[in-house]
């Protein structure tokens, strides 16, 4: 029930900002669609804890403001990378272990991953991530272990 | 007041575009396919980024504000997911990373993972 009712609040923000007007025949057919959509996707049976990870909304804000920090510090890493050409790069290929249990939380940690400039995991497959990244030290950090670690507090 | 915002929106959007610039010269420069990749992870994230926000500082109406903010956000949500999946076809069709010193491991450990 609280994932219908998520859904039901995010389909109205995103209606009510991208529509603009707020007359009763335009708000009425905003409602209508809106029913449908809840309608179509209890019918897909997607509306559950994954399309709508409302446990996550609470600590996933501190994570963002993290992370925005880290993508601006690998994006001034790439770029200098980029002026000093090809011969200052290490390309590296490796497998990473990851210690998130649910799925979400490894989709999270993989997406942080390919979100940061210069790492971009490639496969996941059980509990280890193939990863490409532009210079050997960003694997090394990776492997520290640093943002595995917050994706895991994430979880519980 | 006025003279602020227009100062810091232009501030941003010229950082922006450089770092866009440089995303597509990186493109041209690197040498092969998972490397541009990264190059190109500079123009979606923050140089799309800044672009939005210089943009968001200069918008007077809440909902253009927030449409701005709606497609910084699918922005972000949506090239990863992208990237990933191209380099992810990439690699499963033999494209080989220039210069990866594991890459014998795992190759190995992709080709026992397929059969299982």
């Amino acid at each position: 029930m609280k994932h219908t009712i998520s859904l039901f609040l995010t389909l109205v923000a995103f209606w009510l900002l991208n529509s603009g007007h707020y007359s009763l025949l335009i708000l009425s057919l905003g409602f209508a669609s809106i029913a449908l959509i809840l309608v179509i996707a209890h019918k897909m049976d997607v509306v559950d804890h994954e399309s709508q990870p409302i446990y996550l909304s609470r600590k996933i804000f501190g994570y963002y403001i993290w992370l925005i920090k880290e993508i601006i510090k690998a994006n001034i890493t790439v770029v200098k990378h980029i002026w000093l050409g090809e011969k200052s790069i290490s390309p590296t290929l490796k497998a990473i272990k990851v210690s998130q249990k649910t799925d979400m939380g490894k989709v999270i940690y993989a997406n942080s991953i390919t979100l940061t400039p210069g790492t971009v995991a490639i496969d996941i497959v059980d509990n280890e991530i193939t990863v490409h990244a532009l210079l050997y030290k960003d694997i090394e950090s990776l492997e520290i272990g640093e943002m595995d670690r917050r994706v895991t507090l994430l979880e519980r | 007041m006025e003279i602020v915002i227009t100062i810091s929106s232009g501030f941003l959007l010229l950082v922006g575009s450089f770092l866009c610039i440089s995303g597509g010269i990186g493109l041209l420069r690197f040498p092969d396919f998972y490397t541009r990749m990264h190059a190109v992870g500079v123009t979606d994230t923050l140089g799309a980024g800044m672009i939005l926000a210089g943009l968001m500082i200069l918008s007077t109406d809440f909902l253009v504000f927030a449409k701005l903010v709606m497609i910084l956000l699918f922005t972000l949500l949506i090239g990863p997911t992208t990237s990933h999946v191209l380099a992810k076809a990439a690699f499963h069709n033999g494209v080989i990373p220039k210069g990866s010193n594991n890459l014998k491991q795992t190759k190995e450990k992709e080709s026992t993972s397929s059969i299982i």
